[in-house]
């Protein structure tokens, strides 16, 4: 088991996780309530990582880490390092390729909020925060939970993308998905065996929960606990 | 400085509006209208969910919305009670707390026994830890009152109260909010497209057809003096006829309108010059029978007619009348339902029918009967 890896897996995914739920949140709310030009735009750029090959992600993330692109010079004068074989770098590509198991999730959950119980917030004299905190959040709190697990879990199972832009650095970029590739390609079948298990355990346990979740969603609250 | 609610609104589209209205404190206003006819999208404006292009809003000397002074309120700072259609109470909250939450910023214990106290007025006492889907639809109607009472409202806005429930909860349900509406010293709006419904709650009736407000007045003011030939239909006064002014007595006391070559003595109406197409109705209240045993000439504006439909369902029964001298002529007429039986109207009998003159209602000439809504009644 490379305890080093799976240490900056779960450094990534939490980091993902947590910065990707906050802008989901947002952009989801965004879709869910709000009419504009490019609305099917913008949803169909956070579905694309579903269907893009990872190289495909991959390649055109290290070119926006590039010195010759914005973002990258950017970084580099600001930080001094570059994007491309860092953490910062797999962070913010996990953001990308992580961007639709966060924003499919709660996009569902809000729309199922109806516009008459926000609507009715409002009258009661609640404020655009109250209702968010006190009216929507509980009504898509399993698509919250949903997004998060999913988010977690994909971005801790990711290969494809991190070997392109993070490539192999122990302690740094090698991640457990990558790890495990390193020790199948060293013959060492014992490593790659714990660690894939581990992986399958975890992937298990979280899909079932949001099956769980999704489920209790569904069903109706009353029968059998009228008092 | 007006206590009470003071509306206008205007704009050309999408939805076309041009009403003018107002609501003094503790009176209740119905806007009555057929769906289409603007009756929400007033409503919403009025509490700020939606907005109109041009007009004013006031409630109790506090401007609300105003296109020519660019004021516009948010929802949350009018102080608008809105009990919607579904009534929209929050489902992962309990009775309680669904009225509660109309009372953030007030201290803990205050929010409880105000929250308490509404539940209690408005007849749900009890029940205050079930969930929404744990109640009935009238008991869901008495919550959501109870939370847009709770936050002390300028004003009061009901959006077709009782569409949700069933005849016999709606019934229960109009007396109790007849009964509350009383206590309360605030502007009551109730949006119904159901006339009896207005008519039995409201001070004040305002008729809306496309956005249009067309007539206010008390419902008996309404229905016996419709404006135009268009409110006369839109309230469903069946009897509305176009006529031609023959004469005006020369003491003032009648003027004769001729329909469909039978004279009618109407109340004087000199400002209706002699050979003017008019148009004019009579609720169908108002079509009088005449017992059999009564002589033949007693009643203004007799007619002999024959029963040619009759629809008897519960209190009150509705005949079409066809008029034995010009059977082209038709009245309808409702009388209650034990009347009816005992004068033994049904199909096929022979009715002597009176119009009273005062009854008799004249307006200026309807243009051809528009064609039926698209939207749908």
């Amino acid at each position: 088991m490379d305890w080093l890896a799976f240490q900056v897996s779960l450094q990534l995914a939490a980091a993902t996780t947590v910065i990707l739920l906050l802008f989901a949140v947002w952009l989801a709310r965004v879709l869910a309530w709000k009419t504009f030009p490019g609305r099917s735009v913008i949803e169909g750029v956070v579905a694309l990582p579903l269907v893009l090959p990872p190289t495909v992600l991959g390649y055109y993330l290290l070119v926006a880490f590039s010195r010759d692109s914005l973002l990258g010079r950017l970084y580099e004068t600001t930080t001094g390092t570059t994007l491309a074989f860092s953490f910062s770098g797999l962070l913010l590509a996990s953001l990308v390729y992580s961007l639709p198991f966060a924003v499919q999730p709660l996009l569902r959950a809000f729309e199922a909020v109806p516009v008459r119980l926000r609507e009715a917030a409002w009258c009661s004299g609640l404020s655009g925060w109250q209702t968010f905190w006190r009216v929507e959040l509980p009504l898509a709190w399993p698509g919250l939970l949903s997004a998060a697990v999913l988010t977690f879990a994909h971005t801790l199972g990711e290969f494809g993308v991190v070997l392109m832009v993070g490539g192999n650095i122990p302690g740094e970029t090698r991640t457990l998905a990558i790890s495990i590739y390193d020790r199948t390609q060293a013959f060492d079948d014992a490593a790659a065996g714990t660690m894939s298990l581990a992986l399958l355990g975890f992937a298990l346990v979280t899909v079932s929960v949001v099956y769980a979740v999704e489920r209790r969603r569904r069903a109706p609250k009353v029968p059998g606990r009228l008092a | 400085m007006n206590r009470g609610l003071e509306v206008q609104f205007e704009q050309p589209g999408p939805i076309p509006l041009d009403v003018a209205f107002d609501c003094p404190p503790g009176e209740m206003l119905a806007l009555v209208g057929p769906s289409g006819s603007g009756k929400t999208t007033i409503l919403r404006a009025i509490a700020g969910l939606a907005r109109a292009q041009e007009g004013h809003v006031t409630c109790g000397g506090r401007v609300l919305f105003d296109s020519g002074k660019g004021v516009d309120l948010a929802p949350q700072a009018r102080r608008v009670g809105l009990l919607f259609q579904d009534y929209a109470l929050f489902p992962h909250l309990s009775v309680l707390d669904n009225v509660r939450i109309a009372l953030l910023g007030l201290p803990e214990e205050e929010r409880e026994a105000r929250a308490t106290a509404w539940l209690a007025r408005t007849r749900v006492a009890g029940l205050e830890q079930r969930r929404p889907d744990q109640l009935s639809g009238g008991e869901q109607q008495r919550v959501a009152l109870a939370r847009a009472l709770a936050r002390d409202p300028a004003v009061l806005l009901l959006d077709e109260p009782f569409s949700a429930v069933d005849q016999v909860t709606r019934h229960r349900l109009r007396l109790e909010l007849a009964d509350l509406a009383h206590s309360l010293e605030v502007p009551i709006v109730l949006v119904t497209h159901d006339l009896d419904e207005a008519c039995m709650l409201a001070d004040r009736i305002c008729v809306l057809h496309r956005g249009r407000s067309l007539q206010v007045g008390s419902p008996g003011e309404v229905i016996a003096h419709p404006a135009t030939a268009e409110i006369a239909r839109l309230i469903d006064t069946r009897n509305i006829h176009d006529a031609t002014v023959t004469a005006h007595a020369g003491d003032g006391a009648w003027s004769e309108i001729t329909w469909g070559g039978r004279p009618l003595k109407i109340r004087h109406a000199p400002e209706h010059a002699i050979g003017e197409t008019i148009s004019w109705c009579v609720a169908p209240t108002n079509v009088l029978l005449i017992p059999d045993k009564a002589r033949r000439e007693d009643g203004e504006n007799g007619f002999d007619t024959r029963v040619i439909a009759l629809l008897s369902g519960g209190a009150l029964s509705q005949a079409v009348l066809k008029c034995q001298a010009a059977p082209g002529l038709l009245l309808h007429m409702t009388l209650p339902t034990r009347v009816a039986s005992r004068h033994e109207i049904r199909v096929g009998r022979e009715l002597r029918v009176s119009l009273p003159r005062e009854a008799v209602h004249l307006m200026p000439r309807a243009r051809p009967r528009p064609r039926r809504d698209p939207v749908g009644g």
